[in-house]
């Protein structure tokens, strides 16, 4: 079964076309001690299941988008722009 | 007459409800780490496994060992597992099929062989058998590789190691298996963590689907599903979970007697004692706990492989396969005692390189076990590195050398 991504802009795309960022995490405040920000830097949740994410369409229209993905099955679950949706 | 083979390589237990140690999964390191506790003594040990043994990454590796690294605290660590497997075989009295065919890490550019270069320095500091060949070595030790000048990628040097080899993975982990068994560890398979219970900061046992199993010390080796076994303890760990993936080819004559690696070309390659010719790449480039393989990765290793050996355009490809792995930051592994939850031990983030890892991770994990203090050899590898961002640069040989 092919792993397609949908573009927001562009639809159904081949994952090769686009570059994975990574789950989403979020920034701490600039006021956060340093143990919070290697947290930040380097723990992750790695879910095995459900896992929000970024994606880059490098290969189409160069816009970063918000995934969400089953990782056991790399079924893309849903799709839209940060801002747009909940990161 | 048909012979049958009366004693099993490992018994049968009902799992009992407490043991001093729990090692969560039956992989090279959690049968290494077993293996050395029953040789320290310490045998009121189960190792408890959702799958069957050694069906993780250990069972999907190329399987290839060598010690050529680059930061002064993985040389001596991969070294001294180096040597563990030398001897590992009549230890065991297991047939390793341990073939010593030496290894060649081709350059491509001045920046690759800038980092080759690095490497011959330290390895050679450090008591590690590599260095700096030209193309005319290169001809001598595999005359089939392509020489000619003029490509996109020509070949300028390449970092020889004699030493580096490849070992029969599956032997490895029944001879481990054994050897565990036979020193009274329990070995269960198909008996899945569900659980991780905790009193006080401290571990104190595993649960599964068969019950409730206390534990003075659980280890995790679960290499690519690391993070859900530490998520069951609370913990976040600096692991991202990619796949990575080989192939095999038909059988042909002896060709190639030596593993060749090209970081540029993100390939690596050797011909077994069958006459396959085994090739594995780079992680696939996002994160899945799927193990499917993909026609993509086959393109890019079957296309690399030819700029390295172009006789081999028109043999067919046998087998594909993915096994995952637990990439850490900084391309090295985390290992000993987590902070702040006493009894619990991690052997992980052994990523696309941790076959060749098993009998010091393991050694040195039954040694912390047994004595309570952390072994000088894997101090540097522990968890709070990364609160402490020390981390052990061995991301940058990475850039000029295929991991495995
Ligand atoms: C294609 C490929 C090629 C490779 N090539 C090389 C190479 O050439 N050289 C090299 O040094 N390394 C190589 N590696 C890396 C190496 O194979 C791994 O680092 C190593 O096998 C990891 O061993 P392990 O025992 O830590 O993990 P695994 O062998 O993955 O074992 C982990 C075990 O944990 C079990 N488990 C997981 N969750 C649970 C749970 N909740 N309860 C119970 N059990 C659980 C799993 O079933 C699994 O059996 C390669 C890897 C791959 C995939
Ligand atoms: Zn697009």
């Amino acid at each position: 079964m092919a792993f397609l991504v949908r573009c927001p802009n562009c639809g159904d795309r081949g994952v090769y076309e686009f570059r994975f960022g990574g789950e989403v995490v979020r920034r701490p405040s600039t006021s956060e001690a340093a143990p919070v920000w290697m947290k930040y830097f380097y723990a992750r949740r790695n879910a095995a299941g459900n896992q929000r994410e970024w994606w880059y369409h490098s290969l189409g229209c160069r816009r970063w988008l918000l995934a969400e993905r089953d990782t056991t099955t790399n079924e893309i679950l849903s799709t839209g722009w940060p801002g747009e949706v909940q990161a | 007459m048909m012979v049958f083979r009366k004693n099993r390589m490992w018994g049968k237990h009902p799992l009992r409800d407490a043991y001093d140690v729990v090692i969560v999964g039956a992989g090279v390191h959690g049968l290494s780490t077993a293996y050395y506790l029953g040789q320290m003594g310490i045998s009121n040990v189960a190792v408890l496994d959702k799958g069957y043994l050694g069906g993780g990454a250990s069972a999907r590796s190329t399987a290839i060992i060598r010690s050529n690294y680059l930061t002064a605290e993985a040389i001596p660590f991969f070294r001294e597992s180096h040597k563990l497997y030398q001897g590992l075989a009549s230890e065991l009295s297991f047939n390793l099929l341990f073939d010593e065919m030496g290894r060649l890490d081709i350059g491509h550019s001045e920046s690759s062989v800038y980092w080759l270069r690095l490497r011959a320095e330290f390895n050679q500091l450090l008591g590690v058998d590599s260095r700096i060949i030209g193309p005319a070595e290169i001809k001598k030790l595999a005359p089939q590789i392509d020489l000619r000048e003029g490509k996109t990628l020509p070949i300028m040097a390449a970092l020889y190691h004699p030493p580096a080899g490849v070992v029969r993975h599956d032997a490895v982990v029944w001879g481990l298996a054994r050897g565990a068994d036979r020193a009274g560890v329990e070995i269960h398979p198909f008996t899945e963590v569900t659980g991780i219970t905790r009193r006080n900061g401290r571990v104190t046992g595993v649960e599964t689907p068969a019950g409730r199993v206390s534990a003075g010390m659980v280890v995790s080796a679960t290499a690519g599903w690391t993070s859900t076994v530490t998520a069951m303890a609370g913990l976040d760990v600096p692991i991202v979970t990619f796949p990575l993936q080989a192939c095999v080819t038909e059988p042909v004559k002896p060709f190639v007697h030596i593993t060749i690696s090209s970081a540029d070309l993100h390939v690596y390659v050797y011909q077994t004692d069958r006459g396959e010719l085994v090739i594995g790449g780079p992680v696939d480039p996002y994160s899945t706990y799927s193990q499917r393989s993909t026609l993509d990765m086959l393109q890019e290793l079957a296309a690399s492989t030819l700029e390295l050996l172009p006789a081999l355009r028109d043999i067919k490809i046998m087998r594909q396969w993915a096994g995952l792995c637990d990439m850490t930051p900084d391309y090295a592994p985390i290992m000993g005692q987590v902070d702040g939850l006493d009894g619990f031990i991690l052997n992980c983030g052994w990523g696309t390189w941790g076959f060749k890892a098993a009998p010091a991770s393991g050694r040195t994990t039954a040694e912390l076990i047994a004595t309570g203090r952390t072994p000088d050899l894997i101090r540097p590898f522990a968890l709070s590195r990364f609160d402490d961002n020390a981390l052990v640069n061995e991301r940058a040989a990475a850039i000029a050398a295929a991991i495995h």
